[in-house]
């Protein structure tokens, strides 16, 4: 970056002339403001856009891994999966994994947003230490889990053991029920530290003369959480939802890591169901297709947000 | 109530709950940072574990029965592919960044504050691509990079990791450009800048936290992506850390244990810590930013 000067108009006649062209482009609003967002633009439409376009197809076609060759099938992907006991499963277990992780990471969240901002000695220890299930590739993260939950040597079911509290394992990853627990227990482990940092900014952004003037006022803790930190709050708490809940929806790297979708599909989401018929049984059409089942729950979920969080702004 | 009458019965009430409130947060500081950090400290100790230690049902779990060994960590860095996967994270990473920068702060830039029509719904379409999942685009992403001839290599990653992280990127900086006053280009324009020239030299570096936390928030994205990494590579030598570890550690039934917990220890401490360091301005420029959009 050179000094300011460079930038004004110089002596020389030729080289004001092609600053001036320059200048004028780089004053005009209208040119810049498309030429600035159109790499972008370009960039999601090639690289999401056009794949997303190819993916409907795809979901319409009898492509497979071993048969390239692209023919017009209609809705038969669709009426298959639609017949497929797994899928209507799979859905059912997104739906159970999203709904209850969001609840358990909202509420873990919230309070270790508030541990989060107090003031307390070895503060920078615990941020450090609650921070790790995030800031580690998830993949490896659920790998310590699959070796904490092993079916033999899990140390937690030592402990029980110990305590004597159960006399034989708990085959955590082996019992259907136990299974999606400990599913749900990773992710949830893994993105409350997510949620914590960004609830940790709406609390930071809460005036502090409001709260002061409550304390003032002798409202209680309970009633300043309920009366003005979570309504002022609210809108933060729903975009990290938000973000949360798509990100739950579609994610199967845990469930991909721990069980693979078993016991006998007990802990199958429709991304990894996706993946496995998409990718590993080479069936891209049905893998499209349940793929793309995703897409209108996500736009819905997503728009009633957006809803909702406006009319908390201008109410 | 007056508030301005405090008996001593209100103050000995106080000093009680304050010390309660105290008391609470401790515990949950101290149980929350286990519940985080148990399956790392568990790990690092499986990590120097022998054999016959680690897979006996009756050993204590938690202590060292026999003598820790280093053999682990020797495994894992000298007989698989551990440095190299941490490489191509990194520069995968680093490539991916530089890229997300480049597109995502002119789009920021022209959607908050070169006013257009499409603004606002420029700004809410490229949120949206946000919600289009990896799992929903990764068989027609294959194919595409097939066609594009990068199968099997590094670089389709950084070809497509940015399409996660541009729109984020561009959604969290429109929130902190929100928070820059339009004065300042103005005053700075009125002393002779081109628009492009404000941009760069006034606007850019007030700009620094959020940038910060685009960086920080893009690294982390790309290095803990496991679908495309998985989708789209097989050899070993272009695998990056979150799929080449599982696959070079487990074969078959065999988990090599040992190295898969050191693995997962040495790559969480060290972005972790990184993490820490940018933790305040990250939040700083998230509340200033998105939330008062």
């Amino acid at each position: 970056m050179g000094a300011p000067s460079a930038e004004r108009v110089e002596q020389a006649p030729a080289r004001a002339s092609v600053q001036l062209a320059r200048r004028r482009l780089a004053d005009r609003d209208g040119a810049l403001a498309w030429l600035f967002v159109s790499p972008a633009v370009v960039y999601i439409l090639a690289l999401v856009g056009l794949p997303f376009v190819l993916a409907i197809a795809f979901s319409l076609s009898d492509v497979t891994g071993g048969d390239p060759s692209f023919d017009w099938v209609g809705l038969q992907n669709f009426e298959r999966i639609f017949a497929d006991p797994v899928f209507w499963r799979s859905l059912r277990n997104t739906f159970v994994f999203t709904a209850v992780s969001m609840l358990l990471i909202v509420v873990f969240g919230k309070v270790l947003a508030n541990v989060l901002i107090a003031d307390f000695k070895g503060r920078w220890l615990v941020r450090f230490l609650v921070l790790l299930p995030w800031t580690t590739p998830v993949a490896l993260s659920t790998i310590t889990w699959l070796w904490m939950l092993d079916s033999v040597f899990s140390p937690i079911d030592w402990v029980l053991r110990t305590a004597g509290l159960i006399q034989t394992n708990m085959f955590w990853l082996g019992v259907p029920h136990l299974a999606m627990a400990s599913v749900i227990t990773v992710h949830v482990w893994r993105l409350v530290p997510l949620a914590a940092v960004i609830m940790m900014a709406g609390l930071l952004s809460i005036p502090k003369d409001v709260q002061e003037q409550a304390l003032v006022d002798g409202a209680g803790y309970w009633r300043r959480m309920f009366e003005i930190t979570i309504p002022l709050t609210a809108p933060v708490i729903a975009i990290s939802a938000l973000f949360g809940a798509i990100f739950t929806f579609t994610d199967m790297t845990v469930v991909y890591v721990l069980t693979r979708g078993g016991p006998t599909n007990e802990t199958q989401v429709l991304a990894s169901w996706a993946f496995f018929r998409g990718i590993e049984g080479s069936d891209i059409g049905q893998g499209a297709a349940i793929a793309l089942f995703l897409f209108p729950l996500l736009l819905a979920a997503a728009i009633a947000i957006l809803r909702a969080v406006r009319r908390m702004e201008i109410g | 109530m007056d508030g301005l009458v405090v008996t001593d019965a209100d103050r000995r009430r106080y000093a009680r709950r304050h010390l309660a409130g105290r008391i609470a947060l401790y515990v949950i500081a101290v149980l929350s940072a286990l519940a985080a950090a148990g399956p790392f400290v568990w790990a690092a100790i499986t990590t120097f574990k022998q054999d016959s230690d680690l897979y006996r049902r009756r050993n204590n779990p938690f202590v060292f029965n026999e003598t820790p060994t280093n053999d682990h960590i020797d495994l894992l860095f000298n007989r698989t592919g551990f440095a190299t996967f941490a490489w191509n994270t990194l520069w995968v990473g680093v490539l991916v960044v530089l890229i997300t920068l480049v597109l995502s702060l002119p789009a920021a830039y022209s959607l908050a504050r070169l006013d257009r029509p499409w603004s606002g719904r420029m700004g809410i379409a490229i949120f949206f691509v946000y919600l289009v999942p990896p799992t929903l685009l990764f068989l027609s992403l294959s194919r595409l990079v097939v066609a594009l001839g990068l199968q099997d290599s590094t670089w389709s990653l950084v070809v497509i990791y940015p399409t996660i992280t541009v729109p984020v990127s561009v959604w969290l900086l429109i929130g902190f450009l929100k928070t820059i006053p339009k004065d300042i280009e103005e005053q700075a324009m009125v002393d002779g800048y081109s628009r492009v020239g404000a941009m760069v030299r006034v606007v850019a570096p007030l700009l620094f936290p959020g940038l910060v936390a685009v960086v920080v928030f893009a690294f982390t994205l790309t290095a803990s992506e496991f679908i495309y990494a998985l989708a789209f590579i097989s050899p070993s030598a272009e695998k990056v850390i979150s799929t080449g570890v599982p696959t070079e550690l487990v074969r078959g039934d065999v988990f090599f244990w040992q190295s898969l917990q050191a693995a997962a220890v040495l790559v969480a401490v060290p972005i972790a810590l990184v993490f820490n360091l940018f933790l305040d301005r990250f939040i700083a420029g998230f509340t200033q930013g998105a939330v008062k959009g």
